[in-house]
């Protein structure tokens, strides 16, 4: 197995677990934490591809993994906020409660 | 090196995957938000031996430093320390791991399947002054709209968290306080 | 007798000789680990050294300012008195609450300890004295420091107890907030310098002008960020008038309420050891690094003057700590968000605009117009609605 193999191998157990956390878990914060496991998923794979690729020296990867970097925090700011404001509105983070728009 | 991979890179898998599985698995959800932590912390190990150095010190700069503490803030302003009134997983949790599992499957498959490409052997020795001059030459555009998205995110979150005032006329006379 | 010049510099460059000595009796293959060993070792018998120093510094300074004498019953004038205090928690019991969270509440000091460790790592200590030399290396201290929140969180939270979540959930708040001001009045030295290495950053300082240094906090714009840096780094490392999180006299002892005897002197150890980190690191982007204040001097061996700055600043932070009153979390957050940062923001500005005058008198004048106009129409801006009127007396009746 190659080494470019084996990060993506990681990359993509990850992004599983990630994915597998947004889809189980019934906590909105959960939710969110899975889909910051899924970014750096994605990150892994840039960045691995960028180390392995034919022009390292174009710095393409790095700098989207660095954009994707700064994305993801900026997108777990506002989710948390709307998660917060809803728990302040019905004093549930119950997925499976938010059912309805209403309120 | 075993199956061609070095110790260190699967010590470091190891700890990553470990702590994505305790994020998954754990009942206590600010358990779950510092076993994040840990897998932050492996993958900015991954990226140091990926020589992307920047990407890693970033990745614990703005992960750990902040995504983290960010999650574990809104664990406690929602009272997520105590036990649950609900239960921990869905109902229809089955489906959602058999697809996480069939994606995985495809994805590792597909790694598998492909030919490998020219393994870049050399390291790119990338200082932070490239990554500068990349910065504001090359991506000057994606770097201004960062940006004003990240001053947009800052000012959208705080609004939608913040509390709404109490008296919505709160402009009554408020006598001589100049 | 005339001390010829190879001997200050032999002097100067003692420890690596010694390393390079040490490495000696090992094969080739395994110098490179043991000249890492050797400096690991070296910073790790030398920082814990310098805080058993500090200890005693503050107590008997704390006191002395204070109008009291201080501890003096162990040793001559109370010197051995880190002696006393180390057997002292070593022996204590440990004492964990029952309903504390068992695992979190261990790890919280271990966190927190290995994280202010690894941040001495790019410090600079004398030339030629770094333990890693990263191109990144500030970059690195930074996220390292970002880490310690963390653990303070951990420790608040796993002793499920109301007076130690609300210390760690202000002290959180406290170092987010301070952060911004300390990352961004640590960039205008990285501009100037153009690396994000301490290494070149020190060495950018080392030049002279007849007599003077060339440090940067000798311009306006490193005054500035020096001085916004410093009061950063007070607040980071939660030191008075800073230091509400553990103020002893609202929370008991804020988040390291419920934690005794040798975690206790983890998390003290971590403290002063981040203290002194973040000291190093205001030393070497504004204060020279380990290079000699006038020209005359530069004999003097690098280490001695970095030691010498770094012991400068300790007693300094002991000094603010006798005298200022502490700050209240509002007015604390208020001046982070509202005076720190604006006077980061305009201090890069006011590098940028001294990068491109160039050299002569000119841009010193600009710039220090401009900062110190800035300073005091954002203090008046800022102390507009606080009436303060002639002191009142109260008394009982």
């Amino acid at each position: 197995m190659t080494p470019l193999a084996a990060f993506l191998i990681v990359a993509a157990l990850v992004f599983a677990i990630g994915f597998a956390i947004s889809l189980t878990r019934r906590n909105a914060i959960l939710v969110l934490i899975g889909i910051e496991l899924m970014l750096n998923a994605a990150n892994l794979n840039l960045i691995a591809f960028w180390r392995f690729g034919p022009y390292p020296e174009a710095l393409t990867g790095m700098m989207f993994a660095i954009f994707s970097i700064a994305v993801a925090a900026a997108e777990a700011a506002v989710g948390l906020g709307l998660v917060i404001a809803y728990h302040r509105q019905s004093k549930t983070t119950d997925l499976d409660a938010m059912t309805r728009m209403k309120g | 090196m075993i199956f061609g991979l070095s110790i260190i890179f699967i010590l470091t898998s190891i700890l990553t995957v470990a702590g994505a599985l305790a994020a998954a698995l754990l009942k206590n959800l600010v358990h779950c938000a510092l076993s994040l932590t840990v897998t932050f912390a492996g993958l900015a190990l991954l990226y140091l031996q990926l020589d992307a150095q920047f990407a890693g010190f970033s990745q614990i700069l703005v992960y750990i430093g902040a995504v983290a503490i960010l999650v574990v803030f809104a664990i406690l302003l929602t009272r997520g320390s105590g036990i649950p009134e609900y239960r921990n997983f869905s109902t229809s949790w089955f489906a959602g791991l058999a697809i996480a599992a069939g994606i995985f499957a495809l994805l590792a498959w597909a790694v598998l399947k492909s030919l490998p490409t020219s393994v870049a052997s050399a390291a790119p020795q990338v200082t932070v002054q490239q990554i500068g001059l990349a910065l504001m030459s090359s991506y000057v555009l994606p770097l201004e709209i960062v940006a004003v998205l990240l001053t947009v995110a800052l000012i959208g979150a705080v609004i939608v968290a913040m509390p709404e005032s109490r008296d919505p006329k709160s402009n009554s006379t408020q006598g001589g306080a100049e | 007798m005339k001390i010829s010049s190879a001997f200050w510099t032999n002097l100067d460059q003692v420890f690596v000789l010694l390393q390079h000595w040490i490495e000696g009796f090992f094969p080739q293959w395994l110098q490179p680990a043991i000249g890492t060993v050797l400096a690991v070792v070296a910073i790790v018998a030398a920082f814990p050294g310098i805080f058993a120093l500090t200890t005693v510094l503050e107590r008997k300074g704390l006191g002395r300012i204070q109008n009291r004498l201080g501890p003096n019953r162990v040793g001559p004038l109370g010197i051995l008195q880190p002696i006393a205090d180390g057997i002292k928690s070593l022996t204590k019991e440990d004492i964990v609450p029952l309903t504390a969270d068992a695992a979190v509440h261990f790890l919280a000091p271990v966190v927190l300890v290995i994280a202010v460790f690894l941040g001495f790592a790019v410090l600079p200590v004398g030339r030629n004295m770094v333990l890693v030399n990263l191109d990144a290396g500030l970059l690195f201290f930074f996220a390292i420091g970002a880490s310690t929140e963390l653990s303070i969180f951990m420790a608040g939270w796993s002793s499920r107890n109301k007076y130690s979540l609300l210390g760690a959930m202000r002290a959180v708040a406290q170092m987010i907030s301070y952060e911004v001001p300390l990352l961004l009045s640590s960039v205008v030295a990285v501009m100037i310098t153009g690396s994000l290495s301490t290494v070149k950053i020190v060495e950018a300082q080392s030049g002279f002008t007849g007599i003077l240094p060339h440090w940067y906090v000798f311009t306006p714009w490193g005054f500035a960020g020096f001085v916004l840096f410093v009061i950063a780094a007070l607040a980071e490392t939660n030191r008075s008038p800073f230091d509400l999180p553990e103020g002893e006299s609202e929370l008991v002892a804020g988040y390291f309420t419920e934690y005794s005897g040798f975690k206790f002197a983890l998390f003290f150890l971590g403290e002063y050891l981040a203290m002194f980190s973040i000291a190093g690191f205001a030393i070497t982007l504004f204060l020279g690094g380990w290079g000699a204040p006038l020209s005359i001097l530069g004999f003097i061996p690098s280490w001695a003057w970095f030691f010498a700055k770094l012991l400068a600043g300790i007693l300094f932070f002991i000094w603010l700590r006798g005298t200022l009153p502490r700050l209240r979390q509002d007015q604390l957050m208020n001046f982070a968000w509202k005076f720190m940062l604006p006077m980061s923001l305009l201090n890069l500005l006011v590098a940028g605009a001294w990068r491109f005058l160039g050299d002569g008198w000119s841009r010193w004048v600009v710039c220090s117009a401009v900062l110190l106009v800035a300073y005091v129409l954002l203090g008046r801006v800022l102390m507009h609605h606080q009436h303060l009127g002639a002191r009142s007396y109260r008394y009982a009746e």
